[in-house]
């Protein structure tokens, strides 16, 4: 029998590993020791709020930042050394619009596949293969001013693809798009992560993370504050559903004191009280069908982010 | 770097009637205004004329104003709105390349704005000799050197009202007081030396020679040379150590 038929036998292989990374921008610790191990054929979502590290932490795995401590490794190659030439296997969505405004769809896709040293005729092809599948063919040849936010946003990825990546990192790939034109490229990028492609996502669409990441990591300040997979992860820190009761402070005061011997987690903001279950229990039950204001629904990626990175704006 | 000089020639070809007007309108206008205009009261100036004396000069200058402008109001878009150097360095092409083809492909342009002019003197009644030939290679360092400047001048900007210091304290004296207009052979000595280590003199000097196959400069030819390979030396690598400091951190 080989040893590939027992699965415990088969040695993950790790696409991207970081341990401990710092970045100082002068005196602003922007990165405080960061640990991140994403999988071949797994897509990884960085989650935080703006200014915690995620976009800071992609750069430095394309080599535009130089980090100030920690070790990173990409398809086992250490940097600094490998950067140059582990990045012939990388492609990047970034978060800006840098498409070449005065070349054509078709142009923008050769011009940068000989960046990558991609000969000419296997660039055509996988140009064309490329702007099939992002159902932007019929206008290969047009200027890029004159594309929509959504068919630019597909050409950014179609980019990404052009040098066939073993690691796509995408940065708020959907971001300033209209629902259509997300539910587009969602598509396109769930095909993608069927297909094996490796993925590092970072958004700030609960929803994108929850429907395209298999494991997720929350950053703030810098650190990694919650790991694991987007469903289990809410479930085991947070709870199944989510009460959400309004009512004036004094009725929502009762209420807390009411369930405290339930298996919940409880939040206050402002006129509300955010009850996160775990367990059905008798006394939510019966505050449920007491209170004016109740509403009930599956707890999300995007409670557990609020409940971790708080819910003050954040503005630096 | 020839990547990124391709990426440049493939988007310039697409402009280029603009682009050709745009850099070579203002050395025509002084080689009229000045040549044929203010010449005619001119007395010879070395033997020539003063269209023959201020053509040469003239073609450096649109090698010069051609370069430096790719450099700086054109790399200076590729850098900041445009993103385009954030999107060639997500790639495998480093700082160094991005520097180098930058740099070469703004010499590029400064070449062929030279030699559209210089091919045109004919027109005006200057006719180079066969030693032109050499201006090629000179005018294409000339290119790296004032590409290299603006290039620096790229790294450190924060906005393009930055190139106005660049344009009216550098090119601008530079275009007057490098020999262009006035021959520096009778000047004092020290001004006239302080005058020769400008960046600009000595190919102005040296393409005078080359253009009319008179090889009597005002210092001697290696000299000038070597202080031409200077130029283009430390203004490439001092553009690159300060693009490479704004493009990663």
């Amino acid at each position: 029998m080989s040893s590939n038929s027992n699965p415990q036998n088969m040695q993950e292989e790790v696409a991207l590993r970081i341990k401990g990374l710092k970045k100082n921008f002068g005196e602003r610790q922007v990165l405080r020791g960061l640990d991140i191990k994403l999988l071949k054929g797994r897509c990884l979502g960085l989650l935080g709020p703006n200014g915690a590290g995620k976009t800071t932490t992609i750069r430095i795995i394309l080599g535009l930042v130089i980090p100030t401590g920690g070790e990173i490794e990409v398809f086992g190659q250490k940097y600094p050394k490998a950067t140059r030439k582990v990045k012939y296997r990388i492609g990047v969505v970034p978060q800006m619009d840098n498409l070449d405004p005065d070349l054509t769809i078709v142009e923008n896709l050769m011009v940068y596949a000989n960046y990558f040293r991609i000969p000419a005729k296997v660039a055509r092809k996988r140009a064309d293969e490329l702007l099939e599948f992002f159902a932007l063919k019929k206008r290969r040849d047009e200027i890029i001013q004159n594309l929509s936010g959504g068919q630019r946003r597909r050409l950014l990825l179609a980019r990404a693809l052009i040098n066939d990546p073993a690691l796509l990192i995408l940065d708020e790939p959907t971001i300033g798009l209209d629902p259509q034109a997300r539910i587009l490229m969602w598509q396109r990028l769930e095909t993608l992560r069927e297909k094996g492609t490796t993925m590092l996502l970072t958004s700030h669409y609960m929803e994108e993370v929850a429907k395209l990441a298999t494991q997720v990591i929350i950053i703030d300040h810098g650190k990694a504050i919650a790991r694991g997979g987007p469903r289990e992860m809410v479930e085991k820190m947070l709870g199944r559903e989510v009460m959400e009761f309004s009512a004036d402070d004094k009725l929502l005061e009762e209420l807390e004191l009411s369930i405290r011997s339930c298996n919940v987690k409880t939040e206050r903001v402002g006129d509300k009280l955010y009850v996160y279950v775990k367990d059905g229990c008798p006394e939510l039950e019966k505050a449920a069908s007491t209170m004016p204001h109740v509403v009930k629904r599956p707890a999300t990626l995007e409670d557990l982010f609020l409940k971790l990175t708080g819910r003050k704006l954040r503005e630096n | 770097m020839f990547r990124v000089w391709y990426r440049n020639f493939k988007v310039w070809l697409k402009h280029i009637q603009a682009s050709l007007i745009g850099n070579l309108g203002q050395p025509f206008l002084f080689l009229l205004a000045f040549g044929f205009g203010l010449g005619r009261s001119v007395p010879e100036i070395e033997g020539m004329t003063y269209l023959q004396f201020i053509a040469p000069g003239l073609v450096t200058s649109a090698v010069m104003y051609s370069a430096a402008f790719e450099a700086t109001y054109g790399s200076y878009t590729r850098l900041s709105t445009q993103g385009t150097f954030e999107a060639i360095l997500m790639t495998p092409i480093n700082v160094f390349e991005l520097a180098m083809g930058e740099i070469i492909w703004g010499a590029t342009k400064g070449l062929i704005a030279g030699l559209i002019m210089l091919a045109t003197l004919p027109l005006f009644g200057v006719v180079p000799s066969a030693w032109s030939i050499f201006m090629v290679p000179l005018l294409f360092l000339e290119g790296v050197i004032f590409a290299a400047f603006g290039l620096i001048m790229t790294a450190i900007a924060t906005n393009y009202d930055f190139f106005n210091y660049f344009t009216s304290l550098v090119i601008t004296p530079l275009f007057l007081f490098s020999g262009i207009f006035f021959s520096l052979k009778a000047l004092a000595p020290s001004l006239k030396l302080i005058l020769m280590l400008l960046p600009l003199s000595n190919i102005v000097d040296l393409s005078r020679m080359l253009c009319y196959g008179r090889l009597n400069g005002i210092e001697p030819i290696q000299l000038e040379l070597i202080i031409v390979a200077l130029y283009t030396l430390v203004s490439t690598w001092v553009a690159v150590i300060l693009l490479k400091r704004r493009m990663i951190q």
